[in-house]
């Protein structure tokens, strides 16, 4: 009974003021990756508040999910804060920034939601140029949902609904958003949290449509039918990765065997949605 | 129509407009800020006018890449304050469903008009029908109220159009107006009052204190006041099953009492959401019972009715869901037959028939869709049945 170690209860948590307590204990796994991702989104938003620039204001923050299990971080975080239907979290925002451009949009969801049936907003609010920022978390399946394939899963991969392998490709998410017209592209994986908070820091910044795709273990799903204990896939984050900022976009596909290109792709300025709408639209 | 357009918010005066200019012009008025639509015909001239008028009265319009993303921007943007609306037609107020649902449960105040046309499926696009009526009722999954109107000329479309953005701020939910090819393509005249005439209603903000809000607490109506993204409330709104803090709660009491909620704040306030137009229902024997456009059909089957000594009367249903239950009982317990008009096969007459409850024999002068039903056969029914 001697818990020497045990953190004390009544202790405050730097980012208790930016998580809903009355909500915790939260429902994500054991060795999942969702809530290190959420956190370094946490410091990265007090960070930008902290230094009050571009006239942040905590109460303008405001985060938007999907469905899955990525997608409850809406739920946990003490903002203004939806938690919208399945894919539909970028047409949310959409409206939500379009109708008060005061506030500083965060989209935060998992792969599937974001590019199997929300694939197509999100290439449409790339395109526009709508000032917000997109955090994907890629666990290359659907775990809410018990670990089906998704449009990230590799070739071959073991899920669900591909028992003898998946037979079909996945989307380079930085190739799309890139192709597709995001002013800021970067990739990074839950091990790499300084890394990570730095360029949610820079997105939030970023004046236009700001994507960051954050690889993160699965095990309870994608793990366990791929043969990859919850710590070798860190491992795996580890060993397999190289950062390589300013990469060219169509050399960023998953592969193990030659490893994982993180960092910094895009970091572009042209005119948002709302600024080229106003100049046509708002002529005085 | 376009090129009358002004800088003024409410284009006071006399217009000969069609019933898709007169739905934008009303959205105006009644304060719409918002658009996030899909073209389709033959809604496409509601988003076409408004993507004119709403910036040059400091609105916002997108053209999304579909149905799902318009209304679903719709409703972000409700949430960050601003009155909504998009406008679709059948194929379009399929892919609505899901954002529809969203809508009612998070309780998000908006407008959604379905200019309809036969179907199913790709159907007639450019012809008229009535058939997305039950649609408008259950479309999305789950139980659940709605507000829906049916307009028939294009000066009540504009009237209908503020009076479903004013139900949709006082009781927070989406409003559906149901208009049709036909009144929607016609050109008729439209007055429009002066600004200070309209009446318009505004959600109701939360002003006290901040930590000790519930999102979804209802006031005496059964309605929540709501702040807007931003307001420093640090709401948390979702699609799940919620508490009266917006709080997810997956038990069966939490969806109990979420369901009393969002249904007691319609079923209670049913005489002040119900709009109906009684003529000569007094000395009626028989009674017929319409909405948009097939009202006009059944305007001049009266009048050729009444001129051969056939005591016939009209009940216009405006509300059509929450529907009008008590009215229909009342009245089959006093005539010889009721005959819903309709360019469906009959979604409205089943409700009428459940509320005639026997008392009263229900038949249905309907139509598979694509144009109006003439007079002639409401006549040739009523004259049938008496
Ligand atoms: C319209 C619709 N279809 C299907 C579902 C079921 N569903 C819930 S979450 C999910 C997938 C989530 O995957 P992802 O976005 O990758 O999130 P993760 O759980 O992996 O974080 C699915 C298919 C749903 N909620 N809504
Ligand atoms: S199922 Fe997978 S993604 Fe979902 S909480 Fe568990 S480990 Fe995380
Ligand atoms: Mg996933």
């Amino acid at each position: 009974m001697a818990s020497v170690n045990r953190p004390n209860k009544q202790q405050n948590h730097p980012l208790d003021d930016l998580i809903r307590k009355d909500r915790i204990p939260h429902i994500w796994c054991p060795g999942c990756g969702i809530g290190t991702i959420f956190a370094s989104c946490l410091t990265a938003i007090k960070e930008c508040v902290a230094t009050g620039k571009n006239g942040f204001d905590l109460d303008k923050f405001v985060m938007v999910s999907g469905i899955g299990c990525s997608g409850r971080a809406a739920g946990y975080v003490k903002l203004d804060s939806f938690h919208t239907t399945h894919g539909r979290a970028i047409p949310f925002a959409t409206g939500l920034k379009l109708a008060n451009r005061d506030l500083n949009v965060i989209v935060f969801s998992g792969d599937g939601d974001l590019f199997a049936i929300g694939g197509n907003h999100f290439i449409h609010a790339a395109r526009r140029n709508i000032n917000i920022t997109v955090i994907c978390v890629n666990n290359l399946n659907y775990g809410m949902t018990g670990g089906q394939v998704a449009a990230t899963t590799p070739y071959n991969a073991k899920t669900t609904t591909t028992p003898a392998g998946n037979a079909e490709n996945p989307f380079s998410l930085p190739l799309l958003a890139y192709a597709s017209g995001a002013t800021y592209v970067a990739r990074w994986t839950m091990l790499h949290t300084r890394d990570l908070t730095v360029s949610i820091n820079e997105a939030l910044s970023k004046k236009g449509f700001s994507f960051i795709e954050v690889l993160s273990p699965c095990p309870v799903n994608y793990g366990r039918r791929n043969k990859e204990k919850p710590l070798e896939t860190l491992k795996l984050y580890q060993e397999k990765s190289i950062i390589k900022n300013g990469a060219d976009p169509s050399e960023l596909d998953i592969d193990m065997e030659k490893g994982i290109i993180l960092g910094k792709f895009v970091d572009i300025d042209k005119p948002t949605h709302s600024e080229k709408y106003d100049k046509l639209y708002r002529i005085e | 129509m376009t090129e009358n357009t002004t800088e003024s918010r409410v284009l006071t005066g006399e217009h000969f407009m069609t019933g898709d200019i007169a739905c934008a012009e009303g959205a105006l008025a009644a304060g719409c800020r918002f658009f996030g639509g899909y073209p389709i015909t033959p809604a496409t001239e509601i988003a076409e006018q408004i993507s004119l008028r709403l910036p040059r009265v400091g609105g916002t319009f997108i053209q999304m890449e579909d149905e799902i993303a318009a209304l679903t921007s719709v409703l972000g943007a409700s949430w960050a304050g601003l009155k909504s609306m998009t406008a679709t037609s059948g194929p379009g107020f399929s892919l609505m469903m899901e954002a529809i649902g969203l809508g009612l449960c998070t309780e998000t105040p908006c407008v959604i008009v379905n200019v309809q046309r036969a179907g199913p499926s790709t159907g007639l696009p450019t012809q008229g029908a009535q058939a997305d009526m039950m649609q408008a009722r259950w479309g999305s999954h789950g139980d659940y109220e709605i507000i829906v109107l049916a307009p028939s000329s294009p000066q009540e479309i504009f009237y209908q159009t503020i009076t479903a953005f004013n139900l949709s701020e006082t009781f927070r939910l989406p409003v559906i107006i149901m208009t049709d090819e036909i009144v929607g393509h016609m050109s008729e005249k439209v007055i429009i009052p002066e600004a200070g005439k309209i009446e318009t209603v505004n959600r109701l903000r939360p002003k006290g204190r901040k930590d000790r809000f519930k999102l979804f607490e209802p006031d005496p109506n059964g309605v929540a006041l709501m702040p807007a993204a931003g307001d420093g409330y640090k709401i948390h709104v979702t699609g799940l099953t919620h508490d009266e803090k917006g709080y997810p709660v997956m038990t069966v009491e939490a969806q109990a009492e979420m369901m009393a909620r969002l249904t007691g704040k319609i079923r209670n306030n049913i005489d002040r959401i119900i709009q109906t137009e009684e003529l000569f229902l007094d000395d009626a024997e028989i009674v017929f019972i319409s909405y948009g456009v097939s009202s006009r059909t059944c305007l001049e089957a009266m009048a050729m009715a009444r001129s051969k000594g056939i005591r016939a009367g009209f009940l216009r249903l405006i509300t059509i869901w929450p529907f009008p239950d008590d009215q229909i009982r009342a009245l089959a317990k006093r005539v010889k037959a009721l005959i819903t008009v309709e360019i469906n096969l009959g979604q409205i007459h089943r409700e009428v028939k459940r509320c005639a409850e026997g008392k009263a024999p229900a038949y249905l002068v309907g139509h598979p869709g694509g144009t109006v039903i003439p007079p002639e056969r409401v006549l040739a029914m009523a004259e049938e049945v008496l």
